[in-house]
């Protein structure tokens, strides 16, 4: 077993068990800290994947940026959002909960079957890439070529996200301003 | 070497476990987290597979674009949720059951 390997199976089990912390706990702000961790280990996980400037974009993005605006939220809203999670205090294999442990796990029974049946690993274009060096090594630079790619052969999809992301900023704001102030 | 399956096995807890967050959580940011979790489950997918394309880095591009498009919608979201506790003083979404007017 190599290290790589060690360190994947450790990354996986931290984000697949903090994510089900998260999922499990009654405490909101337990629940936000803990998907940090998740988070954390996706970006690991990415690294894995020898996918480093996402892993470091996830980290800058999401841990930098979408956590916070979630803790603003939480803080923001106040005592009574804590009282909504103190009402529902059953543990979390409680009856009201059945059906929807019972989707998520045929959803995983169907997923999984799906992914074995798949076979992804004998996918005609991953053999084909294999086959003509077209995979990405651990030693290779990637990020000028995302850069050059980002500017040449996506800029249409680039220029779709900056469009809806001024658009997203502006919904934002006028979401958010105080009502009946014009 | 790590093969493909096993990304594929993680992705595919992660999103079953947003997906329970989704529909049983009765806290609106519990929920979005679990639409985080599942965002974050189609982004290891990508990255996964855009390992198999050194040369045009489709899978790694537009798993950035994916984790551009979580933040604008988070932050949309939370902006109607703090308007929704602003009106209902509650963000259970169970309650939430009037029109405007």
């Amino acid at each position: 077993m190599s290290l790589v390997r060690v360190l994947f199976y450790l990354m996986g089990f931290i984000a697949v068990a903090s994510a089900l912390y998260a999922a499990s706990t009654t405490n909101l702000v337990r629940s936000i800290f803990v998907f940090f961790v998740t988070l954390f280990a996706l970006a690991g996980l990415y690294v894995l994947a020898l996918a480093d400037f996402v892993a470091v974009t996830q980290v800058v993005i999401y841990v930098g940026g979408i956590l916070v605006l979630i803790l603003f939220a939480f803080m923001l809203s106040g005592k009574e959002t804590l009282d909504v999670i103190q009402q529902q205090k059953g543990k979390f294999f409680s009856i009201g909960k059945l059906p929807a442990i019972l989707l998520a796990v045929l959803f995983f029974i169907v997923i999984i079957n799906v992914i074995f049946k798949a076979d992804a690993n004998n996918l005609s274009w991953v053999k084909d890439s294999i086959a003509n060096n077209n995979t990405i090594t651990p030693n290779a630079v990637m990020i000028d070529n995302i850069g050059v790619n980002l500017m040449t052969r996506y800029l249409l999809p680039f220029e779709a996200i900056s469009v809806l992301l001024l658009m997203a900023l502006v919904g934002a704001a006028h979401l958010s301003r105080k009502e009946g102030s014009e | 070497m790590i093969t493909l399956n096993d990304f594929l096995i993680i992705s595919a807890a992660l999103f079953c476990i947003g997906l329970y967050m989704i529909v049983s959580k009765r806290n609106a940011i519990q929920i979005l987290i679990g639409i985080e979790l599942i965002l974050n489950a189609a982004i290891l997918n990508l990255v996964a597979f855009g390992k198999h394309d050194s040369l045009n880095n489709s899978g790694q591009i537009f798993a950035l674009f994916a984790i551009v498009l979580a933040a604008a919608t988070t932050a949309v979201a939370l902006a109607i949720i703090l308007n929704v506790y602003r009106r209902y003083k509650t963000i259970d979404p169970g309650k939430i059951n009037n029109l405007r007017d």
